[in-house]
């Protein structure tokens, strides 16, 4: 019980928070969004929505579809049918490239890096500055803006130099996250970004993460399993279960209570079945 | 939190020393066998010596650089040394049909790079390991080649000067490898081609979500490494004065890549220099050129060869993961 209103506490405070940044328009919209993959039915008329400065937080188990919906909004899997609206503009999402040029952007749990490359080439990969006639890479340049953008949205790390490989969990994880805001992505999918990792580490992203809602430019969309840690963080959440959106609240007005009630309702249905 | 720094700092100068400290053991090495060859023969380096020394060690360098980037990406052409054997005739029929020498160069490279770009096609297209394409590839060139030259040596054309140029002249395969070997460095340093290059071969899938296209990167080394090897078969030509339709072979091929992982390019994939292929394939060719002179015993020289390989590599893959362990 005592669990219950410590969860109650940080879930009003997360509340406060959203309604500084509530003013934002509506960064991205899904409609009635559908996906086969042959057969298999992995999403089946979901619809969601991010406003800018607002933090949406999507759980369900593994297989329920929500990393097909990231997918989707990333523009890496097109959908069976189903509309998609960018800042209030319906688009179709052809490519990862084509949604990044309309700053969408997904930082993956343990995908998004490449360990062997130093901090600041992650940074900028696909993205290079160039500069003389030949196009050749400005590595003094690169160096030098990925260690100003760190430091601008306080991410520490030894050097910019260094392999990644070299990095903490949590520390490769924010270097991805700054990469994105970086790169104008201004419609952010994190995909688990605090699996696997300890109190500190997961206390250094959430930092970041509230830092970037508090810009109040930027709409986050974030998968999560720890529903404590997602109420807490996210101004809204969405529950998604076998390929459908099956509970949608203000983290306010919710509980872990009732999110573990709704799954543990599904739990018992798939037994019986 | 500390700040970002742009500046190397003491760990990265660790790195650094570490990086620089492993190419220089490579090159300690070299210069070790070079001391060793000179005090047992006592005219290792002679200038009739260094030429000769130079001509073993290009063709695997130039072979290398292709190789490397190929490695890097986590693949390998194990065919190069067969387009090697292959390109020169290219040349010599094309010269046949009437073309002038330069284009016909030219033309036999454009197919060198049509073999490059089929392999690649069909290792991404068709998800076949590179391994078994190239192998296929290895039968195949040497059929073509077998079939085309009637299995007889042809003389290269073209008069004395652009022969000199493209290989005759003593010094001109070295000089001609220093040149792509630098023209290689930059790309794999200093370009997006090499660093995404890296990417695809460090992280595949991260590299594919940051828009990197990767099938484009191995399709195009495949390209490159054939091209390259073309070339060097030419050049080869050039200063051997005969197409032999049974150079280069699987011999040319791992000669280029083992000069590659000697010099520290990993097998499994992600990074890789070019300037170690080079001092690799110095390595190897100081081996070759003084067992040669040494007079060794024809029947055991593969086998010192190897092992002298064998232990290059072992050490290399030791020292590797002993450093990647010292850093995290």
């Amino acid at each position: 019980m005592n669990g219950g209103a410590q969860i109650q506490g940080n879930t009003a405070a997360a509340g406060s928070g959203a309604a500084v940044a509530e003013p934002g328009g509506e960064a991205i919209r899904a409609e009635g969004i559908t996906k086969h993959f042959g057969s298999i039915v992995a999403l089946n008329g979901v619809s969601i929505h991010v406003r800018r400065g607002e933090i949406l937080g999507i759980l369900g188990d593994n297989g329920a579809g929500k990393s097909t919906l990231i997918k989707i909004l990333t523009g890496f899997h097109q959908p069976t049918s189903g509309r998609l609206y960018v800042h209030g503009n319906e688009v179709s999402l052809t490519s990862v490239d084509h949604a990044r040029s309309l700053g969408i952007e997904c930082v993956y749990q343990d995908l998004a890096l490449i360990n062997a490359l130093s901090v600041y080439h992650n940074m900028f990969l696909n993205r290079e500055l160039r500069k003389g006639p030949f196009g050749l890479l400005d590595h003094a340049e690169m160096r030098r803006r990925a260690a100003a953008a760190l430091e601008d949205i306080g991410v520490g790390v030894p050097s910019v130099d260094v392999e990644v490989a070299s990095l903490s969990g949590g520390q490769r994880q924010a270097i991805a996250v700054a990469r994105a805001v970086y790169s104008k992505a201004r419609i952010l999918l994190l995909d688990e970004p605090l699996a696997a990792m300890g109190a500190r580490e997961a206390g250094l992203i959430i930092d970041l993460i509230e830092r970037l809602r508090s810009r109040g430019d930027i709409a986050i969309a974030m998968i999560a399993h720890n529903y404590a840690q997602t109420l807490d963080i996210c101004d809204r959440v969405v529950l998604v279960q076998h390929g459908e959106i099956t509970f949608e609240s203000h983290s306010a007005e919710t509980s872990v209570e009732e999110l573990l009630e709704i799954v543990r309702r599904e739990y018992r249905a798939a037994r019986r079945a | 939190m500390p700040p970002v720094s742009a500046r190397p700092s003491a760990l990265r100068s660790i790195l650094n020393n570490f990086l620089v400290w492993r190419e220089a053991s490579v090159i300690l090495v070299a210069v070790l066998l070079v001391i060793y060859f000179e005090v047992t023969n006592g005219n290792f380096i002679s200038n009739a010596n260094v030429v000769t020394l130079s001509q073993f060690v290009a063709a695997p360098a130039i072979i290398a650089c292709g190789e490397i980037m190929l490695l890097i990406c986590r693949q390998i052409d194990l065919s190069a040394g067969q387009t090697f054997a292959l390109a020169p005739f290219l040349v010599y029929f094309g010269a046949k049909f009437g073309l002038p020498v330069i284009p016909a160069i030219i033309v036999a490279l454009l197919l060198c790079a049509a073999i490059g770009l089929a392999i690649g096609l069909i290792t991404v297209m068709l998800d076949v390991p590179s391994f078994v394409t190239t192998l296929g590839a290895f039968f195949l060139i040497t059929g073509i080649t077998l079939t085309i030259s009637r299995g007889f040596p042809a003389t290269p054309p073209g008069g004395p000067v652009l022969a000199g140029i493209l290989g005759a002249y003593g010094y001109s395969e070295i000089i001609w490898a220093l040149l792509i070997v630098f023209g290689m460095h930059v790309l794999l340093r200093h370009t997006r081609w090499g660093l995404h290059t890296s990417a695809v071969g460090g992280n595949e899938i991260a590299a594919a979500e940051a828009g990197i296209d990767i099938n484009r990167i191995k399709v195009g080394n495949f390209i490159l490494t054939a091209v390259l090897a073309g070339f060097t078969g030419i050049i080869e030509a050039y200063r051997v004065g005969s197409n032999d339709p049974l150079a280069g072979g699987a011999n040319m091929m791992f000669f280029g890549v083992a000069s590659g992982v000697i010099g520290g390019t990993a097998l499994t994939g992600g990074s890789g220099t070019i300037i170690g292929g080079l001092i690799g394939a110095v390595v190897l060719g100081v081996l070759q050129d003084g067992f040669t002179l040494q007079g060794i015993n024809a029947f055991l020289f593969d086998a010192i060869i190897g092992a002298a390989i064998l232990i290059a590599m072992v050490v290399n893959i030791r020292l590797l993961r002993w450093q990647r362990g010292g850093v995290q």
